[in-house]
């Protein structure tokens, strides 16, 4: 099974390299690139005036199954990142049961096989069903094919657990990802603790539950020599403490959001319990220091934090709705109209935080575009305008604050170990 | 003129010429409730719901009035708040009163943005008797009614509003509605029930409670809750009695012929002590009789009134 | 703008109008104990004054006089996109027991009259109700009629009678118009 790629402008971040030429899929891999290949009766995919780059990876989605099929399942989810242009994600491990040891991680990992339109890889838990109280079997969970431990929306508050924690996953040479927050300095609040929840009369999350647990989790990473990686940057309190970090050599990774990108605290008034997230989103010169973040490197990865809830679930008081949108098919969008369009990222630097930086912290051999790399490939239409409308969403959420936003970039092509998934927005 | 909105959610988006209207139409229902057959025909036929998730007789009482002074059909509808946490309360008692054809609504919920959501869900006009720490608009109206009613004007007046800013709808609305209408509204409490950011609602934030009282035109005391106490927001009553209670000796600060407010129901000897409670700068009674005048001009302006309209004779 | 199609009282019309009204609530009552006189928001209330001042000069002794908003008990409110500014009501006597005058400048279908006596009967038990009107244009919709008229002025449905006055408009005439379209 061949696939000829032809007239697009490459991106490959491995090589650090756009240029105009063509890739040649054989057999699940990258068997040839360069200009004007031909090859005889093979199925030729036109991608002139389209930016080609190795799959999309996004490190951080939320599929709901085990346990929330109603939310989403591996099948709808994959299917949802299919159509987002994504070739690869992770799921986390807050499902039920908690993917907490390695028969959930297996678990995943064939129904993954069997219904997937993606690549999944699963997150194992922390700690046994993310209580943050007993270490999870790490090194079972890593047999199964686990590629990073977090306890996400259940952050580990005690400080000792997390070290050794951090000790164990050095031992196994995985990454710890962090959902940064102090739950006592967040408790109870439902948005950002600032002038629109005086205005609205919500409780808010001060920026500081974020900062000092950013700051404890890069301490111990230092001491343990951990890979620490923190999951949604919302603050720039948190972009300075990981700039920091890494100007001393702590092997701290950092990603960010499309929503804490591109949206603030003022989305919330009228109480569209679609921007209720955790964290919350923002003020404008948080977004700034996120965007300058993405810019000079503190911040290595963009990914969407996927949570799709039922219609059911958010349409209630904003209080009791649940945390949580779905990004996977705005994401490609809003990297083009937020980031690329105005100029705060090259398209190179942000294919890079969206293919071969997630690779490398899950320590996935994919994100490129060399020669019998795994032939994962995404085909970007960067000038194409379309306005969000999540009836259209192959996913099962609709919880997005972008319904009606106009955003420019789309992708037109998911291409799966050489298989065309999903081209102009239909999942094949 | 009428009101531009179908619902009354807040004052934050009321334009001051409604305000005006609001509470000039609220002058002659007040004389309707000084008669002795308080009851005119206007709202005969329609029918007013009355949605209470938090127990507030006060409110719901005044409300009520309101509606039967204009000779509508009044239900009330007490929801516990056992269902309110279910989260399926107010989707499901929405869907009921759009069927049972409710002509007003008026909410109170302990959430904020309660009365937004049902206000998108229901055609009918929602009036917003308080959600969560969001809004109170009638009372706020209140307020600025009795204010005018006592001072002739709004306008330059300094007002002090006194207590748990952070989880008062009250002085949400009273910030909105007094710094509209050209008053200067000046804030005061414990550090730690303040919110962030209230400059930019057109509000002053005070370093002691001495500089919010000095000079001060009208003195609004808050409700302190003990529940706050147990959440660890202040350290107890008896030190805030000493540290905000208003008493004589703190009323001096204020201009003479200030006047002083509270939206009820007080602790007297906590926030207020009781001389100043029933003194003669207190118009708290009063603004029990205002707010159903208030309340009367609400019913009747979001039912369609306040069109200037020659009449055939 | 509106067509005036003719001028049936000028400024002398409308005052010898008002004096023999005021002649005649005189005679009719056998002077004016108890009496009072309330007009109806707008164009009433002047009317009502003037006519006070009128049976002031000739009984020498001074009636009182209020204001009735009638907007309240319209019977037209449920039909109406929007309803009427509510203006004040200011009736500072007990009506009970009273006589009471009513005084408006038109009686056309008889709907503002209805809703008059209602409100008067609202504030209280008058010992009788008389009528006095400016102007009678006839096309009554309600068994209603007035005591005292200044002029009977058949008019067509299509046409309109428009008074004006001096403390409100600054002039005093009643002219027939008939509405553009």
């Amino acid at each position: 099974m061949k696939l000829l790629i032809k007239g697009g402008t490459v991106i490959d971040p491995a090589a650090g390299k756009v240029v105009e030429k063509d890739i040649l899929l054989a057999d699940g891999k990258i068997a040839e690139t360069g200009t004007d290949l031909s090859a005889g009766g093979v199925e030729v995919l036109d991608a002139g005036g389209k930016l080609v780059a190795p799959g999309l990876i996004d490190m951080h989605v939320h599929l709901r199954e085990p346990g929330f099929e109603a939310k989403e399942t591996i099948f709808s989810g994959t299917r949802a990142a299919a159509r987002g242009g994504f070739t690869t994600v992770a799921c986390m491990p807050n499902t039920n049961p908690v993917a907490d040891n390695a028969a959930i991680i297996a678990y995943i990992k064939d129904r993954a096989r069997a219904k997937g339109a993606v690549n999944a890889f699963p997150i194992g838990a922390i700690t046994r069903e993310s209580k943050g109280e007993e270490l999870a079997e790490m090194g079972d969970m890593k047999e199964a094919g686990a590629v990073a431990f977090s306890d996400d929306g259940m952050p580990v508050m005690n400080a000792g657990l997390l070290r050794r924690a951090m000790q164990y996953a050095r031992m196994l040479g995985l990454t710890i990802i962090s959902h940064c927050e102090d739950k006592n300095l967040s408790a109870g609040g439902a948005m950002h603790e600032g002038y629109m929840s005086t205005v609205l009369g919500l409780k808010g999350i001060t920026s500081s539950a974020e900062d000092v647990m950013v700051a404890r989790d890069i301490l111990l990473a230092e001491e343990t020599g951990c890979r620490l990686h923190i999951a949604h940057v919302s603050t720039a309190g948190s972009v300075r403490l990981i700039r920091a970090a890494k100007a001393r050599g702590v092997k701290v990774t950092a990603e960010v959001t499309p929503h804490h990108f591109s949206l603030t605290a003022e989305a919330v008034a009228g109480y569209d319990t679609s921007t209720k997230v955790n964290p919350p989103l923002r003020t404008a010169a948080d977004v700034a220091a996120v965007k300058e973040g993405l810019a000079d490197g503190t911040i290595d990865v963009i990914a969407t934090d996927h949570a799709p809830h039922t219609v059911e679930e958010k349409d209630v008081e904003y209080e009791l709705a649940p945390f949580g949108l779905v990004g996977l098919e705005t994401a490609v969008g809003l990297v083009w109209t937020e980031l690329v369009a105005t100029g705060a990222l090259t398209p190179l630097q942000a294919i890079t935080k969206l293919t071969i930086n997630p690779a490398s912290i899950l320590g996935l051999s994919k994100g490129t575009l060399m020669t019998c790399a795994d032939a994962d490939i995404t085909i970007i239409d960067p000038e194409i305008s379309w306005t969000v409308e999540p009836a259209q969403f192959a996913g099962k959420g609709r919880n997005t604050p972008f319904t009606g936003r106009l955003l420019k970039g789309l992708p037109y092509a998911t291409i799966v170990s050489g298989r065309i998934v999903m081209r102009d927005g239909i999942i094949k | 003129m009428g009101l531009s909105g179908k619902d009354l959610l807040g004052l934050q988006f009321v334009p001051v010429e409604e305000i005006k209207l609001i509470l000039n139409t609220a002058v002659p229902m007040k004389e309707i409730i000084k008669r002795q057959i308080k009851k005119v025909p206007t709202l005969r036929g329609r029918s007013v719901v009355t949605v209470f998730y938090e127990a507030s007789t006060r409110t719901r009482v005044s409300f009520e009035l309101a509606a039967k002074y204009l000779s509508a059909d009044t239900v009330n509808i007490a929801a516990g708040t056992s269902s309110v946490s279910k989260g399926e309360g107010l989707k499901d008692t929405a869907r009921t009163i759009a069927a049972m054809g409710a002509d007003v609504v008026v909410l109170r919920h302990p959430m904020a943005g309660a009365a937004d959501m049902l206000a998108r869900t229901i055609g009918a006009p929602v009036i917003n008797a308080g959600d969560g720490a969001h809004e109170h608009p009638s009372q706020a109206l209140l307020d600025l009614f009795t204010v005018r009613e006592k001072k002739g004007r709004l306008e330059g007046l300094k007002v002090a509003i006194i207590g748990d800013i952070l989880h008062s709808r009250v002085a949400r609305s009273d910030i909105w509605g007094f710094t509209k209408m050209g008053a200067e509204v000046r804030l005061s409490g414990p550090a730690t029930l303040l919110p962030q950011e209230t400059e930019r609602m057109g509000a002053i934030t005070c370093a002691s409670i001495e500089e919010a009282l000095t000079g001060a035109d009208v003195i609004n005391i808050l409700r302190i809750q003990k529940e706050r106490q147990q959440q660890g927001l202040f350290p107890g009553l008896r030190e805030y009695s000493q540290l905000f209670g208003i008493n004589k000796e703190r009323l001096k600060l204020a201009a003479p012929d200030a006047l002083v407010m509270h939206p009820g129901p007080m602790n007297r000897g906590v926030e207020i002590a009781p001389e100043v409670a029933d003194g003669v700068q207190s118009v708290i009674n009063e603004q029990v009789t205002n707010g159903v005048a208030v309340r009367m001009a609400l019913l009747y302006l979001l039912t369609g009134g306040g069109n200037q309209h020659e009449i055939t004779h | 703008m509106i067509k005036e199609k003719a001028q049936i009282l000028d400024k002398e019309g409308i005052r010898r109008s008002l004096t023999r009204i005021a002649h005649e609530i005189i005679e009719r009552n056998k002077g004016i104990d108890n009496l009072v006189l309330i007009g109806i928001r707008r164009r009433g209330a002047p009317l009502a004054e003037r006519l006070a001042e009128r049976i002031k000069e000739i009984e020498g002794c001074t009636t009182p006089v209020g204001i009735l908003d009638i907007t309240l008990y319209r019977d037209d409110l449920t039909t109406l996109a929007h309803q009427p500014l509510v203006r004040s009501t200011e009736i500072p006597f007990p009506v009970s027991g009273k006589k009471v005058i009513l005084v408006d400048d038109v009686i056309f279908t008889g709907r503002t009259i209805r809703a008059a006596l209602d409100a008067v009967m609202d504030l209280g038990r008058p010992k009788v109700i008389q009528l006095a009107v400016l102007v009678d244009r006839g096309h009554r919709e309600l068994p209603i009629r007035s005591d005292y008229i200044g002029k009977n002025v058949p008019t067509s449905s299509k046409e309109s009678v428009l008074v004006r006055l001096t403390e409100i408009d600054g002039e005093d005439k009643v002219v027939i118009f008939e509405p553009p379209g």
